[in-house]
């Protein structure tokens, strides 16, 4: 149903898909210090792999994240969120309160809880655009 | 008058004349999309200041540990935050709008929505 | 004759919007001067930008105000993701035919 491209196109998106994965990955934990943060990176995340599944087919995506991955992936993102949301509510203060300790300003390793949060919500949308873009193409699931 | 304003309501009655007047629904969805981003146009322009800077402590500001200079001198943080999520749910929308739209597609045979009435059982 | 009234009235609206905001409804560039009514203390935007980096911890005031002063309507934010996930997959089910 969806071939690939030409050998040029397939060697350059091979040699490319490390730096763009982790453009993304640097864009998600350097939220609280730059601009972006958990949604801009998952977006940038989606798109690297969605650029593997353009240039090699429907088989070389697959051999990098699973339809199943994806999908069990997306739930495990928003159980994060609310797994550190209840955190607030375990020590005894507000609902979403930040509760991890601060640390000092303009470290990697600072913000209490920010991080978490972004990294839960990186993933989930990052395999949440996935699971969208594998079901409009009807990959995985299913019978037919 | 300034250009911004003017810019963002111009799309905005851009967007409304592409949802009027065009009879193809992948059409008026990209006219949604017009008047989206019209309004988020609109509502960034709303917080700025003359000769602002971002507001984000970082650089020479952080080194000398002045926080209270970003309060002078930094443009409104709150119609940033606020956009950020009607983006994500603007994108949310128009997937399922252009999901609903090729569903319509794959049962009608056409994309005019002046002809999808019948009921086909 | 249909059409002609209707791109009478959008260019109308138009009109009307573009008319609206002006110098004088609507200034521009004037974000702590600007005082609604009888509006008299801080605004709100003031308020964070001088209590976000001590209070907070972060040095991005945007992220400290999307996940600490407005953490909740970002959780409504991630439950509308899940849920256009779940529509679209639910859409372009593929379903064996009984023939």
């Amino acid at each position: 149903m969806m071939a690939g491209m030409t050998v040029i196109v397939r060697t350059i998106s091979r040699l490319l898909f490390p730096f763009l994965f982790l453009f993304g990955v640097y864009i998600v934990v350097h939220g609280h210090l730059t601009p972006g943060g958990g949604f801009q990176g998952g977006v940038a995340l989606a798109a690297a792999v969605l650029m593997l599944l353009l240039a090699y087919g429907m088989e070389g995506a697959q051999a990098k994240v699973n339809a199943l991955q994806a999908e069990l992936a997306e739930s495990l993102g928003g159980l994060i969120l609310v797994w550190m949301g209840l955190m607030g509510i375990i020590v005894g203060l507000a609902f979403f309160k930040n509760v991890l300790p601060f640390g000092s300003l303009g470290q990697v390793l600072s913000a209490g809880s920010l991080p978490v949060f972004n990294f839960g919500v990186g993933i989930k949308v990052a395999t949440g655009l996935l699971t969208i873009f594998y079901a409009m193409l009807r990959i995985g699931g299913g019978e037919e | 008058m300034s250009l911004n304003y003017i810019i963002a309501m111009m799309l905005f009655t851009l967007g409304i004349y592409c949802l009027l007047f065009k009879r193809n629904l992948m059409k008026m969805v990209i006219g949604l999309q017009v008047m989206t981003n019209g309004l988020h146009l609109f509502l960034i322009s709303l917080g700025y200041r003359e000769g602002g800077i971002a507001p984000i402590l970082a650089g020479e500001m952080l080194e000398r540990g002045a926080a209270a200079e970003l309060a002078a001198a930094a443009v409104d943080p709150v119609p940033q935050a606020l956009v950020l999520t009607s983006i994500v749910i603007n994108v949310c929308t128009m997937a399922l709008a252009l999901s609903l739209a090729v569903y319509t597609y794959r049962h009608y045979g056409t994309l005019n929505p002046f002809r999808i009435r019948r009921l086909k059982g | 004759m249909n059409r002609i009234v209707a791109l009478g009235m959008v260019l109308i609206v138009g009109a009307l919007l573009v008319f609206t905001v002006n110098e004088y409804l609507l200034p521009f560039g004037t974000f702590p001067e600007r005082r609604i009514g009888s509006f008299e203390n801080e605004s709100i935007g003031q308020r964070i930008l001088r209590d976000a980096p001590e209070t907070t911890g972060s040095a991005n005031v945007v992220t400290s105000i999307v996940w600490d002063y407005r953490g909740y309507d970002t959780l409504g934010e991630a439950t509308i993701l899940f849920t256009a996930v779940c529509g679209v997959a639910m859409l372009f089910r593929v379903t064996r035919r009984r023939s």
